[in-house]
């Protein structure tokens, strides 16, 4: 079970709460993760990925553990934490405000 | 009794006022989708409860919305805008070849006769049609395409296709309006498309008088005379009398012809309104004073309209989709700021009343009168 926290406005897009929890088949993978996720909330689609390339959205970020993972392949494994359910995975919004 | 739904867009949710046919008291409902900028909601006017809303985010992209309770409830349907084949190049600020990337829908225009049918105008500049109520949309491709959209340049404000117009006489026949690319017209339901541009005298383009490339801000016409066509350009007010084949200015005694909204009195083909800003290097009124400009003649002859509007130390603008009329007797004529003013004058201009004063930055607003 892989948990993940939304963004404000994608929670009140998607009409759940701060977390959301998803079941993967496989290793845990970003590009797996936002596959579940937008399976289960297919409003999200083209919210954090573009709908056909699926590149993340600039504005848009990936935490997990501690550590940014936006960069990383969206086909490297997760932290063992983050697949085990231990700990969020998080989509985050950059800043923005003066 | 009838009464009036105003549909206000703005740069941080949507709004819903509404009024009884008197238009003296109105109830204001939202925000709806708080915290994300509304570039346009309209409904259909052959379903007066069924709503259309075009909800974006530089963090999260496009959402389409759809009401089918006259905006009490709302439901995301399809978000996905993809150009049609190999989407190819236009101009790029530089002068260089750049891909058509879709940015966001800044307006949507239900179809005339079916609700689930819905034209929308997006950046960057194409027109998509959905026939399924927004679940899906398709390029209609032929206007990008038809030869000239290569050459295509966004202005600051980027490259939008903002105005589409359908003839209530020729179902058949579309006007859109592209910044900064100037106008358009297919007469065979959008498979063919050509510029329809001459007579526009741009001295910011190198050609001033070139095929494409003005920056046309609004175009509006009249239900009953639908080859009439006015426009605000970025500077000059514009009047064609042949469905766009030529256009002549009609700025007149206007203090300035720098602009964003045009609009046509319900029931006068002849009485337009706009409202004149400074310049495009300062986006406010004039003299610190909000007035609307009315002609009755169909341009030349402009009044102003100040009764109830600032008269002093006012500086808002009214963007290109912020001015609608209404349908009752005599007719309702709504504008929004940027200050998030929205006014109102059940008058036809004569006189004015902000229904709501603090609003966040008002980018649309569209009126429904219903029966």
């Amino acid at each position: 079970m892989i948990r993940v926290v939304l963004p404000h406005h994608l929670r009140t897009l998607a009409r759940v709460g701060a977390e959301v929890q998803l079941d993967i088949e496989g290793p845990a993978t970003q590009r797996l993760v936002l596959d579940a996720l937008e399976a289960s909330y297919p409003v999200l689609r083209g919210t954090i990925r573009d709908h056909v390339t699926h590149k993340r959205r600039p504005f848009v970020r990936f935490f997990a553990c501690l550590e940014d993972l936006s960069h990383e392949s969206p086909d490297a494994p997760l932290p063992d934490a983050v697949a085990s359910g231990a700990e969020p995975f998080y989509v985050i919004g950059a800043i923005a405000g003066g | 009794m009838s009464g009036v739904r105003v549909l206000v867009g703005t740069r941080k949710g949507a709004f819903v006022l509404t009024s009884d046919g008197n238009r003296r008291h109105w109830d204001i409902n939202g925000p709806f989708f708080a915290g994300w900028e509304m570039y346009h909601i309209k409904g259909s006017p052959a379903d007066p409860n069924r709503l259309y809303a075009s909800q974006c985010s530089g963090w999260f992209g496009q959402q389409i919305q759809r009401s089918n309770d006259g905006g009490k409830t709302w439901e995301p349907v399809g978000n996905q805008f993809v150009y049609d084949g190999v989407p190819g190049t236009h101009m790029w600020y530089d002068g260089t070849p750049h891909p058509w990337e879709f940015k966001r829908v800044w307006h949507l225009e239900p179809s005339l006769t079916d609700p689930d049918t819905v034209y929308a105008g997006v950046e960057d500049a194409a027109l998509f049609r959905t026939t399924d109520g927004g679940k899906s949309w398709q390029e209609l491709a032929g206007l990008r395409c038809h030869g000239t959209g290569s050459k295509w340049q966004p202005g600051a404000g980027g490259m939008g296709l903002h105005t589409i117009l359908l003839d209530p006489s020729n179902p058949d026949r579309i006007f859109i309006a592209i910044s900064a690319a100037g106008t358009f017209r297919t007469d065979d339901a959008g498979k063919t498309w050509r510029p329809i541009n001459r007579g526009l005298h741009s001295q910011y383009i190198p050609d001033p008088n070139a095929e494409v490339g003005h920056c046309v801000h609004r175009i509006a016409l009249h239900p009953s005379r639908p080859e009439v066509l006015f426009m605000q350009k970025h500077w000059d007010v514009m009047r064609s009398d042949d469905a766009g084949d030529s256009w002549h200015e009609i700025s007149g005694n206007l203090p300035t012809d720098f602009g964003f909204v045009i609009d046509v009195h319900a029931h006068e083909p002849d009485t337009i309104y706009v409202v004149p800003i400074k310049s495009d290097s300062e986006h406010f009124v004039p003299d610190g004073k909000l007035r609307v400009y009315r002609s009755r003649t169909g341009g030349n002859d402009w009044e102003p309209l100040a009764k109830g509007l600032p008269e002093r130390d006012c500086y808002v603008n009214v963007l290109r989709d912020a001015m609608a009329v209404d349908a009752l007797d005599s007719c309702g004529v709504y504008f929004g700021t940027t200050g998030g003013q929205v006014y109102a004058s059940a008058d036809a201009g004569d006189s004015w009343t902000p229904i709501v004063r603090d609003l966040p930055a008002v980018m649309s607003v569209e009126v429904q009168t219903l029966p």
